[in-house]
């Protein structure tokens, strides 16, 4: 435990010493409220909820979140680094896990620091706090699964471009299983179970409940397993590409 | 302290590192040496545990790399080839990461940071970033990650690479002054550091040994081993050259066109140098120069990593 302590810190500490954590913090506030009072119609709508907010988060998490994470692992294989991290008496999922908290704690960084919509939805009316709270404790957790797949993808590649690119795509293909396009596409030959399978692996339909309020147990599970899976495959591929 | 047996190393299918057996003990500095592609990295790369092993085993101070990596790697300070470091870090928060990786907290972290630090007189870049250091900085940084926990084996891959002569000199005085307590591996490409630091010089080519013997051994192998030089004021003495030809430890005499000097080969080796210059003082020629040559490392190598 000590040792993923240590990576994770390394970890935060990197965002921090680059532009690059400014420069999302400062995106992803900017666009999240854009898209909230421009798309969401918050003022419109009349109610004192940060629905509009929430909504557009698997959106922009999309690509956002690929662009944490593609530096997490090319960037030690590009630079040799990791021939210096992986020789030092640390188990390679501790450094997964490390790497993995380090991008989620600076993704949560970045949530906290939203709440100016909070304060302002609170101030013009009286929304539910506890259904707020949910969503962004949901949100949190479904960005730690779309950080996960980025990771995992980062640690199969040196270049960062390509990493961004393909996180991006598998994040997309998990966002939009639920979605009626895919579905129907499906519906016609396949059989129900495999419709419901591919809808039950969709990232929005799970959010959505969270959104409303409800942390319900299942789409918990459900992001924890993307999270569990996605950094088991993370350490072996790290394992496997040591030294090519 | 490092015991490597019939260590083998596959990419596919071509055999980086075929059937190495090593044993490397407290106080021997073994100089690695090879022409580039000769499995020197991808062995040490092995026994820090960065590559997996294909078959045979590797083992440091009695801890098995594959099996027991954790205990193995916390026995091993490692300078990879280049010396890779996190360059957006600054040395001393860089050092003090390495530290607490290594299980080091609090006064004993700080401590073995700053003994580091001062080991290798990083004093005056212990608060700036990695990436604006020169290359000189850059490796001795690399070292001071290697020898922060005082670890009874060190790997060093091209320590002095890319230094100015100066810089070469105080890794080398580094290395010697913990030769004693530690059992140490350099690879290196400059032959002259063999003799420089080693205790043992091992040559690998195409994946396997070579030569293994003491630098002096290694030495002895050169072409020109113990010949002597003659360089005479009067270039065109054929009697000279005729009787020193037919001296009885003597080879043969080499005389390249136009040069004054005269290469006398001995046989097998053989010290002739008093017979030489007891020849030319009896003829009462005049000498300009008379040396006992070394024999040059280069050849050796050429000689060993380029046969077969």
């Amino acid at each position: 435990m000590h040792s993923v302590w240590v990576i994770t810190k390394r970890e935060l500490a990197a965002y921090f010493s680059t532009p690059l954590a400014y420069v999302f913090i400062v995106i992803f506030l900017g666009l999240s409220g854009a898209l909230t009072f421009f798309m969401g119609a918050f003022f419109e709508r009349g109610q004192a909820d940060l629905q509009s907010f929430f909504s557009f988060h698997p959106w922009l998490y999309l690509f956002l979140i690929p662009a944490v994470a593609m530096r997490l692992w090319a960037e030690e294989r590009k630079s040799g680094t990791n021939e210096l991290l992986l020789t030092l008496p640390v188990p390679t999922w501790a450094a997964v896990i490390g790497k993995f908290l380090a991008a989620w704690a600076f993704i949560a960084i970045a949530l906290i620091l939203t709440f100016p919509l909070w304060i302002t939805v609170n101030w013009l009316g009286e929304p539910d706090n506890g259904v707020i709270l949910a969503a962004y404790i949901g949100s949190l957790i479904m960005a730690g699964g779309y950080l996960a797949i980025g990771s995992c993808v980062s640690a199969a590649t040196k270049n960062q471009v390509i990493a961004f690119i393909v996180a991006a795509v598998v994040s997309f293909l998990f966002l939009m299983s639920g979605v009626e396009l895919v579905q129907s596409f499906f519906q016609g030959w396949a059989p129900l179970f495999v419709t419901e399978a591919i809808k039950s692996m969709s990232f929005l339909t799970h959010f959505n409940d969270i959104i409303r309020g409800v942390i319900d147990l299942r789409d918990v599970v459900f992001f924890g397993s993307v999270i569990g899976v996605f950094l088991y495959v993370n350490a072996a591929i790290v394992d496997l590409t040591r030294g090519s | 302290m490092i015991v490597l047996e019939n260590l083998t190393k596959r990419f596919g299918p071509f055999t980086a590192v075929n059937n190495i057996s090593l044993n490397v003990s407290k106080g021997e500095v073994l100089g690695f040496l090879g022409p580039n592609g000769a499995g020197k990295s991808t062995t040490m790369r092995m026994v820090t545990g960065f590559l997996p092993i294909t078959s045979g085993a590797a083992g440091v101070c009695g801890f098995d790399v594959a099996n027991q990596p954790q205990e193995a790697r916390r026995r091993v300070g490692y300078l990879p080839e280049g010396a890779p470091l996190y360059g957006d870090m600054a040395t001393r928060n860089f050092l003090g990461f390495i530290a607490e990786a290594r299980g080091f907290t609090g006064a004993d972290k700080t401590d073995r940071v700053d003994h580091a630090v001062k080991r290798l007189a990083l004093e005056s870049v212990v608060n700036q970033p990695i990436d604006t250091l020169s290359k000189g900085y850059k490796r001795r940084v690399g070292l001071a990650q290697a020898i922060l926990h005082d670890p009874d084996v060190m790997i060093l891959d091209e320590p002095t690479d890319g230094l100015d002569p100066n810089q070469k000199h105080q890794v080398r005085e580094l290395i010697q002054e913990m030769a004693a307590e530690k059992a140490i591996v350099i690879s290196t490409h400059i032959l002259e550091e063999v003799t420089a630091v080693c205790s043992r010089a091992t040559i690998i080519a195409r994946g396997r040994i070579v030569f293994d013997g003491t630098p002096d051994e290694l030495q002895s192998k050169a072409p020109h081993h113990n010949a002597v030089a003659v360089r005479l004021a009067n270039a065109d003495d054929t009697a000279i050259r005729d009787a020193l030809a037919v001296l009885p430890d003597v080879e043969r005499v080499e005389q390249p066109d136009g040069a004054s000097t005269l290469m006398v080969i001995p046989r097998n080796g053989a010290s002739i140098v008093e017979q030489v210059g007891g020849l030319v003082r009896d003829r009462g020629a005049e000498v300009d120069e008379l040396y006992v040559e070394r024999g040059h490392l280069d050849d050796v190598f050429r000689q060993l990593t380029l046969s077969e």
